[in-house]
């Protein structure tokens, strides 16, 4: 089972299995990561599960949707490799993901 | 002061899970008033996803949310619920008994009401204005800084900048442009998600020198004793610029928050108000609730539970407003006096 790394702001490191279909936001709620709140529940629709994808991994991870852009102006310290991570499937090539969470979503 | 409005019940809460309360109750000959933060009907189903499809809600196989709450608002004409929008509960105070339970409700905009029993339908809690996590900005709101714009006059004549992307930033970048000494509109990407006229309108005045625009985040804020005088922008490629401003007002949607209900004297836990299975009631007789916001063993947040919950919650209330009266199970299919009320016989 691929597994991803969850980095939060103050720099502490949780690596958590994440199954192939699900996304890396649901990983992050069934294993209580903190920093993640996903108000919504995944429908794309509240910019709480915004993360930080680490390099080199934006490559694989692929870029925001128009929609995904839309919400990620309700999110605050957006930066180039933000990310909403309901909107990423976990793949196989994923195995490794590395990502960071803002100390805030809202 | 209004005058007390005197109802029956008083529904906190306009979400599916408070809509069909109101058909459940207005079966029993309850009538309610419905309150609820929103300019809408419909919660989180309209203000969060009214385009996207709903799959499990029972004899839909798909639904949009705000197909749902257009349907309900149908299903529910026949009992003329009052709605109260744009206002909040703020507080309730008990005026009866465990027995014969009476409340007065008072709401933000100052209406009371008086009535017999509560439904709590409230799902996460209030939908308010995100706040950007800004250092101190704290210190500038309600006097130079806002999240909606209540009076146009409060802008007029002062550098105002508005931060967003969507369609509050741009109606009000185009709204007060006329009035405020000089307006800058911010945003993180030169990509606008508001309506196009407006976008369009927006980047004339732009071209033609009337209102400034930059893309980038407000990275901090001066001034003193609660007035604004300017704040620093950080731009896409990092580099800070001063700008002027003296009314700040940052478009970044709505959040869920707990709000109010946490002083209402209701037990808690981790946020939500546990009720029992039987009548949904919580620790406070008369004060039921239903939908996202209870919970209980097995509670799983589904629309399909909130309308079970609010079915059995009335039948309840028939019990406090109705003291004398016993009540007889009806189906719709088949109870002529049910026919009545629905309009259909």
């Amino acid at each position: 089972m691929p597994k991803i790394t969850f980095v939060d702001s103050l720099g502490e490191a949780r690596t958590v299995d994440a199954e192939v279909g699900s996304t890396v936001m649901e990983a992050a709620i069934r294993n209580a990561i903190p920093e993640i709140a996903a108000e919504c529940g995944g429908g794309c629709a509240c910019a709480t599960c915004h993360i930080y994808v680490d390099d080199p991994w934006g490559t694989l991870t692929g870029k925001a949707s128009e929609q995904e852009e839309d919400m990620l102006d309700f999110a605050y310290a957006v930066q180039p490799n933000s990310r909403l991570s309901c909107q990423i499937t976990v793949t196989e090539e994923l195995d490794g993901l590395h990502v960071t969470t803002p100390d805030r979503q809202g | 002061m209004s005058e007390t409005i005197k109802t029956d019940v008083v529904i906190v809460g306009a979400g599916p899970a408070g809509l069909f309360a109101v058909f459940e109750l207005g079966l029993l000959d309850i009538k309610s008033h419905l309150v609820d933060i929103l300019p809408k009907a419909g919660g989180q189903c309209s203000e969060l996803y009214p385009e996207k499809p709903i799959y499990d809600i029972p004899g839909y196989p798909i639904v949009t949310g705000q197909g749902l709450v257009d349907n309900l608002l149908q299903q529910i004409e026949p009992f003329h619920p009052t709605f109260h929008y744009g206002e909040m509960v703020e507080a309730i105070e008990p005026l009866g008994t465990a027995e014969a339970p009476l409340f007065r409700v008072s709401a933000t905009g100052g209406k009371i009401f008086e009535c017999k029993s509560i439904i709590v339908a409230a799902g996460g809690g209030s939908f308010q204005p995100k706040k950007p996590p800004i250092e101190g900005i704290e210190a500038y709101e309600g006097s130079s800084v806002f999240y909606a714009v209540r009076r146009m006059e409060d802008f007029r004549g002062r550098h105002v900048v508005i931060v967003g992307g969507g369609d509050s930033a741009l109606d009000w970048t185009l709204n007060l442009q006329p009035i405020v000494e000089r307006l800058t509109l911010i945003h993180r990407r030169d990509d606008f998600r508001g309506a196009p006229h407006s976008v369009k309108a927006m980047r004339e005045l732009v071209a033609n020198g009337l209102i400034d625009l930059h893309i980038g985040q407000v990275a901090s804020l001066t001034g003193e004793g609660g007035q604004l005088r300017g704040l620093t922008l950080k731009g896409a490629d990092g580099a800070l610029r001063d700008i002027a401003c003296e009314r700040l007002i940052p478009f970044f949607g709505l959040t869920m928050k707990l709000g109010p209900v946490a002083e209402w004297g209701l037990n808690l836990h981790e946020n939500l108000v546990p009720v029992d299975t039987e009548k949904f009631e919580t620790n406070v007789p008369g004060v039921f609730a239903i939908g996202d916001i209870n919970t209980y063993p097995g509670k799983l947040k589904l629309i399909l539970c909130g309308f079970h919950e609010g079915a059995l919650a009335a039948q309840k209330i028939h019990r406090y407003v109705y003291p004398d009266k016993k009540l007889t199970f009806q189906y719709t299919t088949s109870s002529t006096n049910l026919q009545k009320k629905l309009g259909v016989h």
